[in-house]
């Protein structure tokens, strides 16, 4: 075949009298219409000379018209005793495993393993999870059982067996390799579509550029076309620019999550921001909130003018103010008469008081309580609280009512009791006020003539 | 683009020349050139689909009425999440209404896909080759069609992550116990497994892609895309290892994964869903209606971007009676269910069956037997699996009667459960259906896409099985 003939290898009207070198140039004419792929290079021999600036020789590339002529020259090639060469179609091409000697691939193999692992996973997973991290009981029915689990574990080896192919023959394949010096030739392009390629590589220990051309052509090759490549280690490394791509979008990647890493450590005295409300905020009052819809403006509401609200009428009025009328401004004397003296009501009395009354009144009523002690001796110059028991004090002439509205809603600095102690119990306390001030200011007469002899 | 190739092509390929399996040593002689010319042209009749400067009128039409729908469809969306599930018909007796009917439609229809891609290779079905890049595309559309309904039923769809099992604050994992769990499991499993797939059928052929490409842009992103595919003999040798293995193993998960959407209904304790039936008639189900979307697809596309030459008239015959065996499946288990529910002498699962066909949504079940079990009847003559209009209209009543198939199961085994108290009515409202317009936005959108930039058939295997293939072979 003489390298004339290699101007109209992509033309199929060539290839069809692939040995007639005089039609070659004409039908070289008609291929640069036909054909987009058309390459125009000189024989490879000369080729590799005047393209010395291109670089070293890669390799050989061969085109054949079918896909048996590629198997045959496969054959030949491989008999030959070269191992670096590889064959290239637009669809697997039946026969050629055998004819290049390639050996079957493990990738079944490894999908075998990657299925297990994903049974194994998938067993565990809901072993550790249901069973063993947040034993579950549903229904009573035991906490692992094997049969309600196999949908998933049948998945799980579905998916892992799928990811095992998925990447194993990528990786096997090695790639994603973007590049490769056969790109370089126009021809390599029609590899996609009807071109039938057998490429040799340089680095073959058996390649010699005229014996490997001569055995490839020599097998009715449409073209033997060498390859170059730029063989310095800088050429293979990726541009700048592209790293500088992955950096910059890397960082900017990073952002979000530098930025929710700040949230998640620092402080705010913001509300948390809502993408979705989840029924966090509702048009509805709570207490003590301010709420439009009333003029007011007051989430909160008053009584209403001529009602009463349930348990709210107290209209005893000596009971519940200790006051003779309501309103008025005489203080009852006595006492309710719901409310029975009797020893319990004083033993009730006295342990309110104990409560209640004693920190700053004292256990005995003169107002030497825990409290005053301990202002008094600290320097505070607190306002002591009333002597109950002093026959010279107001707590001893002022009347049963008022003493009950004392307690009720306080005096000077003490406070108001009635949200803390029941109506019938501040009674009690007063009852008890009596009992100390009687006894504070007893004489022996008080005492009963049979015992008058312990007391002293 | 050069026009020649693609019409002379037609010429050569005629007849579904290239689907007999068998063929003589007389096919091995080609003249020389003459089966690259057949792949040259196999390249450029497809590759033209997405190459030809201008997509057909139609096509723009199609793509603006998708995406109306879809526009609705999102509005819809937008609707039910600021406002809650309230704004559906669904109520506390009828709590999977029209959502789970369209999850279930949609994840039948992309079955069809697998099947195509799956069984019909591992059986050896050369003609799938022309249909089967269509099918998987189409099942990824309509899985992710799919995929919306669940979640949004959820209530919350921005915490549907939880779904996925991950260690958390609250301590809490999912309960793997639930046929919801195993949904979630089957139905990822079912999506990642179609896109890898897909991914790996078309590489090969954006490889074709990015060696046509004329302009930069197209280089590049068909070179990252195809991943720099060279169609070497030691990368088709495992590639090829690589499509087998995940064929057989897509095989059981299709069958799987339908029979787990069966089983979010066969293991609850309702009348009507209680069955075991369910995980069969269901597959069948999936397949009859998977199919009856490729060819209502398919044949308009076909029309539509010349390849009426690869997507051959046998090639939608023998769909059709795929059509027909899958109609006569789902008939009988229908007549099946009303056997059992009689044998059962169970008066519950007697009453819930003879509602389903009698009681208020009698106008449904009449709509689901008469598209599903009348409609593929005609099927059985030739002339009708030859007259392409004839069958789109027959598939899309076979649409609407599957879509009615899962309604009538869902409606009328929830609105008449075994309590009477809890007995209620059912019809959807205005954002049901534009949320159900919008997946099919949304599906047909991602459709159109897909046939204007990518490579709508497999070039590479219908060259693999074309008599071409084995040119020049001299017999060893």
């Amino acid at each position: 075949m003489s390298t004339d003939t290699n101007e109209s290898t992509a033309t199929e009207s060539a290839a069809s009298e692939a040995e007639a070198t005089v039609a070659a140039t004409a039908s070289a004419v008609e291929a640069a219409a036909d054909d987009a792929h058309h390459t125009n290079e000189k024989s490879p021999l000369g080729a590799a000379v005047s393209r010395g600036d291109n670089g070293e020789l890669y390799g050989l590339l061969a085109e054949y018209d079918t896909p048996g002529e590629l198997i045959a020259a496969a054959r030949r090639v491989r008999d030959a005793g070269y191992t670096q060469f590889d064959c290239y179609s637009p669809f697997p091409v039946h026969g050629i495993d055998e004819a290049m000697g390639i050996k079957r691939t493990i990738l079944p193999l490894l999908v075998l393993g990657g299925g297990f692992t994903g049974l194994f996973l998938g067993f565990l997973l809901q072993w550790w999870t249901n069973a063993y991290d947040w034993p579950w009981n549903i229904s009573g029915k035991p906490i692992f059982s094997l049969p309600a689990n196999i949908p998933i574990m049948f998945e799980t080896t579905i998916l892992m067996s799928v990811f095992t192919t998925f990447f194993g023959l990528w990786i096997l394949n090695k790639l994603p390799q973007v590049w490769h010096p056969f790109f370089r030739l126009d021809r390599f392009a029609r590899a996609s579509d009807d071109a039938f390629l057998l490429g040799i590589e340089a680095k073959d220990s058996r390649f010699d550029l005229a014996a490997t051309t001569k055995l490839l052509e020599g097998e009715g090759a449409l073209a033997v076309e060498p390859c170059f490549h730029d063989a310095r280690p800088e050429a293979k490394q990726m541009p700048k620019f592209i790293f500088g791509v992955i950096l910059a979008t890397t960082v900017l990647a990073l952002i979000p999550f530098a930025l929710i890493a700040k949230a998640r450590a620092s402080k705010s005295t913001e509300p948390h921001y809502h993408v979705f409300g989840d029924m966090d905020f509702q048009d509805k009052v709570k207490s003590d909130t301010a709420f439009n819809l009333f003029e007011d403006g007051r989430g909160n509401r008053g009584e209403i003018a001529g009602t009463v609200a349930r348990g709210s009428l107290k209209a005893d009025s000596a009971y519940y103010t200790g006051l003779e009328k309501a309103g008025g401004d005489q203080w009852i004397t006595g006492l309710p008469k719901q409310f029975e003296v009797t020893p319990a009501t004083v033993k009730r009395g006295q342990q309110r008081y104990n409560i209640y009354c004693a920190p700053c009144h004292g256990f005995d009523g003169r107002g030497q309580g825990a409290i005053p002690k301990r202002a008094t001796a600290s320097g505070a110059g607190a306002m002591l609280p009333a002597n109950l028991t002093s026959a010279t004090g107001v707590a001893v002439k002022r009347p049963n009512g008022h003493l009950f509205n004392t307690i009720s809603n306080g005096l000077n600095t003490m406070k108001g009791y009635a949200a803390q102690i029941p109506v019938a119990d501040r009674w009690a306390i007063v009852l008890y006020v009596r009992a100390l001030q009687r006894a504070s200011n007893a004489t022996l007469e008080d005492v009963p003539a049979d015992r008058r002899g312990e007391s002293r | 683009m050069d026009t020649e190739g693609m019409t002379d092509s037609p010429h050569k390929t005629d007849g579904g020349h290239h689907d007999q399996a068998a063929h003589g040593a007389d096919d091995h002689h080609f003249a020389p050139g003459e089966a690259r010319k057949f792949f040259r042209g196999v390249t450029r009749d497809v590759a033209w689909v997405a190459e030809s400067p201008k997509p057909p009128k139609v096509w723009f039409a199609a793509l603006g009425l998708a995406l109306i729908m879809l526009m609705i469809g999102v509005y819809s969306v937008y609707v039910l999440v600021t406002q809650g599930v309230g704004v559906w018909g669904n109520s506390n007796t009828v709590g999977w209404a029209w959502d789970i009917t369209n999850f279930v439609f949609w994840i039948g229809i992309g079955h069809a896909g697998t099947l195509i891609s799956a069984v019909l290779y591992l059986t050896r079905q050369g003609w799938r080759t022309s249909i089967n890049r269509a099918a998987e595309a189409m099942t990824i559309f309509a899985v992710s069609a799919a995929g919306i309904f669940p979640i949004l039923h959820t209530g919350r769809p921005w915490l549907a992550w939880w779904l996925i099992p991950h260690p958390n604050d609250m301590g809490m994992w999912p309960q793997f116990r639930s046929p919801l769990m195993w949904d979630v499991f089957a139905i990822s499993t079912y999506a990642t497994t179609s896109i890898l797939f897909w991914f790996v059928g078309l590489v090969p052929d954006l490889a074709t892609f990015r060696d046509r490409a004329t302009t930069k842009p197209k280089q590049i992103i068909f070179g990252i895309l195809s991943l720099g595919w060279r169609g070497s003999a030691r990368q088709w040798h495992r590639y090829e290892r690589a499509y087998l293995i995940l064929a057989a193993i897509s095989t059981p998960l299709v069958f799987s994964v339908h029979s787990v959407v069966s089983f979010d209904f066969a293991t609850s304790q309702l009348p009507g869903w209680h069955t075991t039936i369910f995980p069969p008639y269901f597959v069948a189900g999936a397949i009859f209606s998977g199919f009856a979307m490729v060819l209502t697809l398919m044949i308009p596309a076909r029309h539509l971007f010349n390849l009426k030459h690869i997507i051959t008239e046998a090639h939608i015959e023998a769909m059709c009676k795929i059509l027909l065996a899958t109609g006569m499946m789902v008939g009988g288990a229908y007549a099946i269910e009303f056997f059992i529910a009689w044998y059962s002498g169970n008066l519950y699962e007697q009453f819930t069956f003879l509602n389903r066909a009698f009681g208020p949504f009698w106008w449904a079940y009449l709509a689901m037997v008469s598209c599903n079990v009348l409609i593929p009847q005609f099927f059985w003559f030739k002339k009708i699996r030859r007259s392409p209009v004839i069958i789109v209209i027959l598939c899309i009543f076979v649409n609407i009667g599957m879509w009615f198939e899962r309604f009538v199961i869902i409606a009328t085994s929830l609105t008449r459960t075994a309590l009477p108290s809890s007995w209620a009515g059912y019809s959807p409202t205005r954002w049901d259906i534009g949320l159900f317009v919008g997946s099919f936005g949304l599906f047909f959108t991602l459709f159109l896409l897909f046939f204007r930039f990518l490579p709508v058939v497999a070039i590479s295997e219908v060259k693999g099985v074309a008599p071409q293939a084995h040119a020049g072979k001299d017999g060893h």
